[in-house]
């Protein structure tokens, strides 16, 4: 496993997010700050916010995914990292699926864990919490998947940031719908089990399919 | 011999020459049947009997959002077509497609709107193919926007086309969740299309107009390609002699 480049570009991002621990904190205090907009925009009634949290905490996941991704590729493609892996003739299918797979454990993951500290500022019920987790954790791989597909087709610009969100945004809309839709008829106690098989559906065929193009706009990217 | 005409598509003089042929046939024809067409519907049709004339819109709406969506595959299937087979006019004609999808979409949302009015009462509801329709025009716009974003034109449509196949996978996944989602949150519905029967003296003119509006997309198309291949090529002895006129 680690000697392929999968594992090998696995372990390095996770090895220099650990060396810069920041870089992972980051999406976490983004979303802690997005969530503490949310009732001084809509005023402090737990009525109102515990009907909206399972929307507001998944756009708010949709939007730490975006601004995460945004950095991927930034610092292999400045010091040539990103063309010694292309030149390498490994396979930049694994090597991106490598890229998705490290990007959601160092920001999708996180999220989906500590997702229940920010429901209960939104006061989303109790039986609401696991279906939040689980639709985190899957749909926060598509996010991941969309996210470096986005980031290496706008790698190359120096200014991709608001770019990337009218890239990404529209392609994420089934993400939000399934993944607000799941939590949602779990706080009114309908079945899920589908629905979360969907999802993990199209998380699987994400990260299947993807690669190919993150590999491909890579080099299109670094014009080879 | 018989790969001939796939030869000739790496041409750009012969591809100019051919489409500006083409273009004085269709142009001509697509104009004419827009006009009948629209004269058809909007002033021989029968009034419908719930809502009177407003829903002659249906004449103009109607046909912009049927080719505002083909137009999407058309620029994914363009866009495959260059990044398989580096063919420099499908390259073109992917980039040209996006303004001119995103322009239709927005028409087709417009038309909408303004029906909504006199008939919902209202200009926007969050239905199901209004949803849809809004993240199609997204997604021509974000095609768009990449295109301007690089400098290095090459590059910007190998990134599109790669966008636009990406969006083609996922616009029938789109699509089921907006439907889905909508039934989730049905709200007061206003159920208009229930059973959609449709009178055949309504039915000629519509017909035509979609017809018609095809012809006019394949001619904007053109048109643009024409364009394109000019600006690329403006240094080219071909493309000033295009321009200036034989000297």
């Amino acid at each position: 496993m680690s000697h392929s480049v999968l594992g090998k570009v696995v372990m390095r991002q996770l090895l220099l997010a650990y060396r810069r621990p920041a870089a992972v904190l980051n999406p976490l205090f983004f979303y802690g700050v997005v969530v503490l907009l949310m009732p001084l925009g809509l005023g402090p009634k737990q009525a109102v916010l515990s009907e909206f949290a399972p929307g507001l905490l998944w756009i708010t996941a949709l939007l730490a995914a975006l601004l995460s991704a945004e950095i991927v590729f930034r610092s292999d493609y400045d010091d040539g990292g990103l063309e010694q892996l292309v030149v390498s003739g490994d396979s930049m299918y694994l090597a991106s699926l490598g890229y998705v797979i490290a990007h959601w454990c160092l920001t999708g993951l996180p999220l989906a864990l500590v997702s229940p500290v920010f429901a209960q500022l939104l006061s989303l019920p109790a039986q609401g919490l696991p279906a939040l987790v689980i639709s985190l954790t899957l749909g926060t791989l598509i996010l991941s998947a969309f996210g470096c597909l986005g980031t290496s087709l706008t790698v190359a610009l120096r200014r991709g940031g608001m770019l990337l969100s009218l890239l990404l945004l529209p392609l994420e809309v089934p993400v939000l719908i399934l993944g607000s839709g799941i939590v949602t008829r779990a706080v009114n106690g309908m079945p899920i089990e589908a629905l979360i098989s969907i999802l993990a559906g199209l998380a699987l065929l994400a990260i299947a399919l993807t690669p190919l193009a993150i590999g491909a706009s890579i080099k299109i990217s670094l014009e080879v | 011999m018989a790969w001939a005409w796939f030869h000739r598509l790496g041409s750009s003089p012969w591809i100019y020459r051919f489409s500006g042929s083409l273009l004085g046939y269709l142009l001509p024809l697509a104009m004419t049947l827009v006009v009948v067409g629209s004269i058809w519907g909007l002033a021989f049709s029968p009034p419908d009997f719930r809502q009177g004339n407003s829903y002659r819109i249906i004449y103009i709406h109607v046909p912009v959002s049927v080719v505002s969506l083909a137009g999407y595959y058309v620029m994914a299937i363009a866009g495959a077509v260059s990044l398989i087979w580096r063919l420099k006019v499908a390259d073109m004609m992917m980039r040209v497609a996006a303004p001119i999808g995103a322009a239709l979409t927005f028409l087709a949302l417009l038309t909408g709107a303004v029906w909504g009015k006199p008939t919902w009462g209202t200009y926007w509801v969050w239905d199901a193919r209004i949803t849809s329709m809004v993240v199609l025009l997204f997604l021509y716009l974000g095609v768009y926007a990449l295109y301007e974003a690089y400098d290095n034109k090459a590059l910007a449509s190998k990134a599109c086309a790669i966008l636009s196949l990406v969006g083609t996978v996922n616009i029938p996944i789109i699509y089921k969740s907006v439907d889905w989602w909508y039934s989730l949150h049905q709200p007061a519905s206003i159920k208009f299309t229930g059973g959609s029967t449709i009178d055949p003296s309504m039915l000629y003119p519509l017909l035509l107009m979609i017809f018609s509006v095809y012809l006019l997309y394949a001619c904007l198309l053109l048109m643009g390609l024409r364009l394109t291949l000019l600006e690329t090529e403006a240094k080219t002895a071909w493309a000033r002699k295009e321009v200036m006129g034989a000297q």
